[in-house]
């Protein structure tokens, strides 16, 4: 019994935390942003690296912690468990970016190469983008054409870890955005730190965070080791993260006042990201309503 | 990382699950705790039985009457136990706090003196922390020691201790030097529970119970040998008390949780399985349950590689506590028109969270210590 990632999962971390950092600073020219495909084909985050969806999952942590704008989530969570080899290498290199459609809707569908659609098929990334919450994550409507069936199958639990890991890392952002504010705003002759008012906020969202990582990482677990409990962690793993994501973003907008409401400040696009997470796939009542099938049995009405 | 059992923790598993289904008998389980862990002599022989079978202070040294185990033992140990719904050991503030204190801080006769009856529940414990004036606020204690020749003399009057109406010894945080700086005037006495001058009084709680206790002192003589640390150290030996409540507890409140959300479904497939708010609720607590058991594992296993337990182990006493609290409300929920009775369960159990909101720690002082320690936001006093 061993919950703690080894030393080379953590040097990954310190790695992929480096990367991002350098490369997507919080004053970036947002609406500007280049995704770094070659160079993420290149570090082997595209598949390349053989990494075990523990270790995918310290990326999407990682990825929601930089708020990085590119297609990594539906390439590599959502697209990958459907394809056969060639298109799994192509994948890798960075040649091919995929999608993957759920409920009739197709994330980044104008900026992926290729869409899995929701029989299973290949289908070019063709049709009509709408926006969403999150400026740097549309949705598009498929326009279908035959398609090329695939060889894999649709992965529920990975597709749901990998939002859960990377709200993780938005709320881990947002309470330290909230933190060092609160360290160094001055009101009333005082940091707002010490407002018990404004520091337990800080210290639920805390606690939510750490929540949060832990059914994150217990669902990446079983995820990589294909333990029966995947689906059921996985499901618990989005509906908790995702909630605590936004509720982490909402308190730090509270604690930073008004400049946590501009359009200037990036906290904003935190509170995006981790709305987008939530609402996509199945909502957190909707994860629960599964849950409770699971352990009660499924409802008989009266 | 792995959560399966390696083969050692999966060997200690098999072996304790049979023991308990050997050894516990079938009406002592799925008890409600309180007043029923002293009712009878049950309690003490049933903590002797796990003392001789090895089960107590899995992971205190060999030396002391312990197991020499790892921390995952211990976890195990907590989880096997709330599987077979046991009764845990009554020597709750010996293992938890005062065994850990005067190993940390005891002279050698001291730990000779005491460790491994703690162990065999010979003496049963209780803590004299909290006074009618000094809750959260620990350093403005007031129960006096006053040093004469080779004893303290004590006068005070402490409250909240569990365990005082049948404890042998007290882990007692006393003024020696009212004029010393805040937290360098204290000192911390071992007090034997019968001395002339110790006089007890249960406190009746919400729950109609009496489970705590006052605790009075009244020119109690206690051998200057009894202090456990230096004079004027007291406030240092008290926070090795503290780490340890909250260091150990994790686990023994997420089993306890376990059985609550078992007991939830449980009630939920009786009585109102169809209404989709309530499914959702329950779902909503199993999910947070298990949140709180992962983060187990990872405070173990920070412990387990650097020795420290991460931090993240202080949001558990915090959530736990009101998590129990929204739990066994739903609880009585559940039960429709008849959860105003006392069923005997969720009666209880609902009025007594109330407490665990106040108790070891109260939720606020958990969260200044979330901010200041952990977030490093300035201190608010």
């Amino acid at each position: 019994m061993d919950f703690a990632f080894t030393d080379e999962q953590r040097q990954l971390q310190r790695e992929v935390r480096g990367f991002l950092a350098a490369n997507y600073p919080l004053d970036r020219d947002w609406e500007n942003q280049d995704d770094r495909w070659q160079e993420l084909a290149e570090l082997g985050w595209l598949g390349g690296a053989d990494l075990s969806f523990v270790e995918e999952a310290i990326l999407f942590e990682e990825s929601g912690y930089a708020l990085y704008p590119g297609p990594f989530l539906v390439t590599v969570a959502f697209a990958l468990p459907w394809l056969g080899a060639e298109d799994r290498e192509a994948a890798a290199a960075g040649t091919t970016k995929w999608s993957a459609e759920d409920r009739g809707l197709v994330p980044w569908l104008g900026s992926v190469d290729m869409v899995v659609d929701s029989d299973g098929n290949a289908q070019p990334a063709r049709g009509e983008e709408l926006p969403t919450v999150d400026p740097t994550r549309p949705l598009g409507r498929l326009e279908r054409t035959n398609g090329t069936p695939l060889p894999g199958a649709r992965d529920v639990p990975r597709a749901r870890t990998a939002m859960a890991a990377e709200a993780v890392g938005v709320a881990q952002r947002a309470l330290e955005l909230g933190v060092e504010y609160a360290k160094t705003r001055e009101q009333f002759g005082k940091k707002i730190g010490v407002y018990q008012a404004v520091s337990h906020q800080l210290a639920d969202t805390y606690a939510d965070v750490e929540l949060a990582r832990s059914l994150a990482y217990w669902a990446a677990w079983c995820v990589a080791e294909e333990d029966e409990r995947a689906p059921l962690a996985a499901a618990a793993a989005k509906a908790f993260a995702t909630e605590a994501a936004v509720k982490a973003c909402e308190r730090s907008i509270q604690v930073h006042g008004g400049i946590g409401f501009t359009w200037e400040h990036p906290l904003h696009r935190f509170y995006k990201r981790a709305l987008w997470l939530e609402g996509f796939g199945r909502r957190p009542a909707e994860l629960r309503a599964e849950i409770a099938d699971a352990l009660l049995g499924v409802a008989v009405t009266a | 990382m792995d959560l399966r059992d390696t083969v050692e923790e999966g060997a200690f598993r098999a072996e304790l699950r049979a023991w308990l289904d050997a050894n516990l008998p079938e009406e002592r389980r799925g008890w409600r705790g309180g007043e029923q862990r002293f009712g009878d002599d049950f309690g003490r022989a049933w903590s002797r039985k796990l003392y001789e079978a090895g089960y107590a202070g899995l992971t205190w040294p060999v030396e002391y009457g312990g197991a020499g185990s790892p921390y995952s033992f211990q976890a195990i140990f907590y989880e096997e136990m709330a599987r077979a719904q046991a009764p845990a050991h009554v020597g709750v503030i010996g293992l938890g706090m005062a065994g850990p204190t005067i190993m940390a801080h005891g002279s050698d006769e001291q730990k000779q003196a005491h460790l491994s009856k703690i162990l065999s529940a010979e003496e049963i414990w209780c803590q004299g922390f909290s006074e009618p004036d000094a809750g959260s606020d620990l350093a403005a204690a007031r129960t006096r020691a006053e040093r004469r020749g080779d004893v303290y003399v004590v006068n005070g009057q402490k409250v909240w201790s569990s365990f005082a109406h049948i404890a042998d010894f007290c882990i007692l945080v006393t003024l020696s030097d009212p004029d010393a700086p805040r937290y360098k005037g204290l000192t911390y006495l071992v007090v034997d529970m019968h001395s002339p001058g110790v006089e007890v009084r249960p406190l009746r709680q919400i729950t109609g119970e009496a489970e705590f206790n006052e605790i009075f002192f009244t020119d109690v003589e206690v051998p200057v040998s009894n202090r456990l640390g230096d004079e004027g150290d007291g406030w240092q030996v008290a926070m090795t008390t503290l780490l340890h409540e909250r260091g150990t507890l994790g686990f023994a409140l997420t089993a306890a949780l376990d059985v609550g959300v078992g007991r939830l479904v449980e009630t939920a497939r009786e009585h109102v399985n169809g209404d989709a708010g309530v499914r959702e609720r329950i779902a909503a607590e199993w999910i947070e349950m298990q949140a709180l058991r992962y983060t187990n594992y990872r405070s173990l296993g920070a412990y387990q590689r650097t020795g420290v337990p991460g931090p993240e182990g202080s949001a558990i006493k915090l959530r736990w506590s009101e998590q129990n609290q929204r739990l066994t409300k739903l609880g009585r929920e559940l039960l429709g028109p008849e959860g105003i009775l006392d069923d005997g369960w969720w009666h209880y159990q609902q009025l007594r969270s109330r407490g665990n909101t106040i108790e070891a720690g109260s939720s606020e002082v958990l969260r200044n210590i979330v901010a200041e320690r952990v977030l490093g936001l300035p201190r608010s006093r």
